[in-house]
C-alpha cells in the first residue's frame, strides 16, 4: 500500500493510471483539469506510455477515449460539466454501440458555479443515456471507484459515467493505492453490427441496451458504494455522492440518529431504497446538484412524505454543506461572527501586466466612436473584461458562441458585430463559426487574444496558437489583408486603435489576432527553467 | 484531537503552501486531513481560502461548518473578516496586516482593525516587514504560518521539519530563509501569550 495526500481530481487520475489505462483525453476545465494534468507529470516522471496531450475540445477527447476502448485498450475520458454537452452526440451514441476496452468518463460538475455558468448534473446525462453511473463520496472512494469502473465497463461492455462535483475534486486527503495493473493488448473488435449506427443496427444495439438494464440495476445492488447505515431516528436520510460527508458530519455534530443510505452507484438500487422508507416516517432527500432522484420518489402526485430541495427543506440551488443539512433538521447552527459591513465583494480580475488589458483598452477606444457597442464574447481570462474598469464584453454564453452571436447579430442587421475569443476556444469551437462567416460572407470582426495557453484553467497547452492561427483563418478563407496581427501592448497603443479601427469598419470578414504571452505562463516557465537548474 | 483552520486571502499570495506544511506535518503524526482549496476562476486576484481539518478520527466533511474553526488564518487583514461566520466560540484569528488594495472602495485599515478587534484577542501581524528582515518578503506566508503555529496542534519543530520537506529541492538557503521567517512569526506569537 502506497499512502498519497491528493485532490480528489487526483485521486481519479492515479486510480485510472493503476487500473492500466492507455490514454487520457480531455480538454481542461474547472473542476476537472487537474485529472489530465496528474496524468501529464505521472507520465513524464514515470516515462509511462500513457498518452495524454490535450485534446482540441471534448467532443474530440471523448471520439478519440471511444476509439482506443475499440482497440481494445481502456480510456479515460475527462471534462467539466458543460464539456459533457459539447461531447453529448457522441457520449449518448457511445451508449448504443457499447465499448470493448473500459471507458469511464469522469465529469465533474460545477454546483454554486464557482468557475461556470451553470450548475447542470452531469446524472442527467447518465439516466438519459442509460448509462451506469458512479458518484464515489471520497478522495479513497474516487481512488478505488474509478479502479473498478473500468472492470465494470468490460463487464458491461458500456461507458461508465463518473460524477463528481467542485468539492470533492479540489479537496485533498490521504488516498492509498495498491499495485498497477498491465494496460490491455492491442485487440481492436470487429463488429460493425454494433459499431455502424445505420437505423437497422441502431434498432437493434438500442433494443440491446435497454435488455441490458437489469443488470445495472445487479451491479448497483452489490455496489459497496451504496451502503445503508442503521439508526432509530424516524426521518431517515437518502445522500447521494459527496452529501453523504455532510449529512454524516451533521450527524456527529448535532447526534441525529438516524439511518442512512449513502447512494454512489446508480441505477437506483430498488431493494436498499425501499429498506430505507420502510424503517422511516420521513425521508430527506440530499443530492449535490439538481433534484432529479427526489423527483423520481415523489413521483407525480407526491404521496410519501418527502422532504428536499423541492420543498423548500434544503435550498433550491447551490452546494449543500453540513449547516444545511443539520438546519433541514431543525437543529440550531451557530453561525460564530456576523460577516461586519466594510467586507466588500473581491471579484477575480485580469493580472496586472495581462495583454488582454491593453487589448480592451484599445478595443473601447475603437468601440466609442459607434453608438451600437456590443461586444459578444467567450469563455476564458479575457470574460473579466465584462467586469470594471473595461466593461468592454457583453456576451459570454458557452464555447465558441462570441463568433457564431456575432455572425447572428450581423445577419440581423447589427454593425459592428465584434467577437472576442481566445486562442483555445477558437479552435475547441470557434473554427467552424468562423467557416459559417465567410461562406456567408457576413460582416463581422473577431479578434483572437492569442496568449499562447489555456490561461483561465493554468496554462495548459493550447492547440493552435501564433502563426498556425493565421493559417487556420487562412485556409477557411478569410481573406489575407484582413487577417492582421497587433500585440496587446502599451507601447503599440496608437497602432492597436488604427488597425482594429481598420478591420472593424471594414464590412466583410476580418480576424484582428492579438498576440502577447499569457504573464502568468510567463511566470511559471522561469520558475520551472530555475528549478531545472 | 481535531482541528478545523480557515486560511484565507487573495489569488497568488500562497495560502496553499502554508497548508502544504502543515499537512506535511500532520502525515507525519499519521492523522486524517482533509483540505478544501479554491482552484479556477478567483485565483485571478480573487478571495480565496481553504478548509483544512486535520483530526486523529475519520473526518468526513470536506467543509468547515459555520461555528466550529479553532482558527482563522489570513495572510490579508479584508480577507481575515470574511470568514468571520466559521469562527468557534473562542477560536483565534490570525492575520497579516498587509493590505491588497485591488478593490475600489477597500475600507479603512483602522475599520478593519476595529472590528478584528471585537474577536478574542487576534493576533496582528506585519507580516511583509517580518519577512524582509528574513531576506525576502516572499516568505510572507511562512512569517504567518510562525505566528499561527500555537493554534495548530503541530509543533514548532514539527512545522519546521514540514517546511524543510516542501521546500527540500530548492535548497538550504530557500530552508533557511523560509525558516528564519517561520521563527519570527513564533517569536510575535510567543511574545503576545506572555504578554497576558
Amino acid at each position: 500500500m502506497n499512502k498519497r495526500l491528493l485532490l480528489g481530481a487526483e485521486a481519479i487520475a492515479l486510480g485510472a493510471l493503476d487500473a492500466g489505462i492507455s490514454g487520457v483525453y480531455a480538454y481542461p476545465g474547472t473542476p476537472s483539469t487537474e485529472i489530465t494534468e496528474y496524468i501529464q507529470k505521472y507520465s513524464q516522471d514515470h516515462h509511462s506510455p500513457v498518452r495524454s496531450a490535450w485534446s482540441a475540445n471534448e467532443k474530440t477527447a471523448f471520439e478519440a477515449a471511444l476509439g482506443m476502448s475499440y482497440a481494445g485498450k481502456r480510456s479515460l475520458v475527462c471534462m467539466k460539466h458543460v464539456g459533457l454537452n459539447v461531447a453529448a452526440d457522441a457520449f449518448i451514441n457511445s451508449a448504443i454501440t457499447g465499448v470493448n476496452g473500459g471507458l469511464v468518463t469522469a465529469v465533474a460538475d460545477d454546483p454554486s458555479m464557482h468557475s461556470s455558468q451553470n450548475e447542470q448534473d452531469s446524472r442527467v446525462y447518465g439516466k438519459f443515456a442509460m448509462l451506469p453511473v458512479i458518484e464515489p463520496a471520497s478522495q479513497q472512494e474516487l481512488y478505488d471507484a474509478t479502479r473498478e469502473a473500468f472492470d465494470m465497463s468490460e463487464s458491461l461492455r458500456l461507458p461508465v459515467l463518473l460524477r463528481l462535483t467542485t468539492r470533492l475534486s479540489h479537496s485533498r486527503s490521504i488516498v492509498e493505492s495498491t499495485p498497477e495493473r498491465p494496460q490491455n493488448q492491442l485487440n481492436p473488435i470487429y463488429a460493425p453490427e454494433r459499431y455502424v449506427l445505420m437505423p437497422h443496427n441502431a434498432r437493434r444495439q438500442y433494443e440491446h441496451l435497454i435488455s441490458v438494464q437489469p443488470r445495472l440495476e445487479e451491479f448497483s445492488k452489490h455496489s459497496w458504494l451504496n451502503t445503508l447505515i442503521p439508526g432509530n431516528g424516524k426521518t431517515g436520510v437518502i445522500a447521494f455522492g459527496i452529501a453523504f460527508n455532510y449529512v454524516m458530519e451533521a450527524r456527529e455534530l448535532f447526534d441525529l440518529d438516524c439511518p442512512v443510505l449513502k447512494i454512489g452507484c446508480y441505477p437506483l438500487p430498488r431493494k436498499k431504497v425501499e429498506a430505507l422508507f420502510g424503517m422511516c416516517e420521513t425521508v430527506l432527500v440530499a443530492e449535490e446538484g439538481y433534484p432529479v432522484y427526489e423527483e423520481l420518489l415523489r413521483g407525480f402526485f407526491g404521496g410519501r412524505e418527502i422532504w428536499g430541495r423541492l420543498d423548500g427543506t434544503l435550498p433550491r440551488t447551490g452546494e449543500l454543506d453540513t449547516d444545511r443539512i443539520a438546519l433541514a433538521f431543525g437543529k440550531h447552527v451557530n453561525y460564530g461572527l456576523p460577516i461586519p459591513e466594510i467586507v466588500s465583494n473581491r471579484p477575480p480580475e485580469l493580472c496586472k501586466g495581462c495583454g488582454h488589458r491593453d487589448l480592451f483598452e484599445a478595443l473601447n477606444i475603437v468601440m466609442s466612436s459607434y453608438d451600437d457597442r456590443h461586444v459578444f464574447s467567450d469563455i476564458g481570462c479575457y470574460t473579466l473584461g465584462a467586469l470594471p474598469p473595461y466593461n468592454a464584453i457583453h456576451t459570454c454564453v458557452d464555447m465558441g458562441a462570441s463568433i457564431t452571436m456575432a455572425k447572428g447579430a450581423a445577419d440581423a442587421g447589427l454593425h459592428p458585430a465584434v467577437a472576442v475569443i481566445g486562442d483555445s476556444t477558437f479552435t475547441h469551437s470557434g473554427m467552424t463559426g468562423l467557416l459559417d462567416a465567410v461562406n456567408d460572407r457576413t460582416p463581422v470582426t473577431i479578434i483572437i487574444a492569442d496568449n499562447d495557453t489555456v490561461a483561465m484553467t493554468g496554462g495548459q497547452c493550447s492547440s493552435a496558437t501564433g502563426t498556425r492561427l493565421i493559417e487556420i483563418c487562412t485556409g477557411l478563407g478569410v481573406e489575407k489583408e484582413h487577417i492582421r496581427s497587433i500585440i496587446p501592448l502599451k507601447s503599440h497603443l496608437d497602432e492597436n486603435i488604427t488597425v482594429l479601427g481598420e478591420e472593424i469598419a471594414y464590412e466583410g470578414v476580418s480576424v484582428v489576432i492579438a498576440q502577447r504571452e499569457c504573464v502568468e505562463n510567463a511566470a511559471r516557465k522561469k520558475r520551472n527553467t530555475a528549478a531545472n537548474v | 484531537m481535531q482541528l478545523n483552520i480557515i486560511l484565507a486571502g487573495v489569488g497568488g499570495q500562497g495560502i496553499l503552501t502554508i497548508a502544504s506544511v502543515i499537512n506535511q506535518a500532520a502525515i507525519h503524526k499519521g492523522l486524517h486531513i482533509r483540505q478544501a482549496e479554491v482552484h479556477g476562476m478567483s485565483q485571478r486576484g480573487g478571495a480565496v481560502q481553504s478548509h483544512l481539518r486535520i483530526s486523529a478520527r475519520k473526518i468526513y466533511s470536506d467543509l468547515i461548518s459555520r461555528g466550529t474553526a479553532h482558527l482563522i488564518l489570513s495572510v490579508e487583514p479584508l480577507e481575515a473578516l470574511r470568514y468571520l461566520p466559521y469562527l468557534a466560540p473562542g477560536g483565534k484569528v490570525v492575520t497579516a496586516t498587509d493590505p491588497v488594495v485591488n478593490i475600489t472602495g477597500y475600507p479603512n485599515l483602522e475599520a478593519i482593525f476595529a472590528e478584528l478587534h471585537r474577536t478574542d484577542r487576534p493576533l496582528l501581524v506585519s507580516a511583509a516587514e517580518h519577512a524582509r528582515q528574513a531576506g525576502n518578503i516572499r516568505t510572507s506566508n511562512m512569517v504567518m504560518l510562525g505566528a499561527a503555529a500555537p493554534f495548530t496542534g503541530m509543533t514548532p519543530e514539527e512545522l519546521e521539519s514540514g517546511i524543510e520537506k516542501l521546500f527540500h529541492k530548492k535548497g538550504a538557503d530557500t530552508i533557511d530563509m523560509n525558516i528564519r521567517a517561520f521563527r519570527k512569526g513564533l517569536e510575535l506569537s510567543q511574545q503576545q501569550a506572555s504578554d497576558t
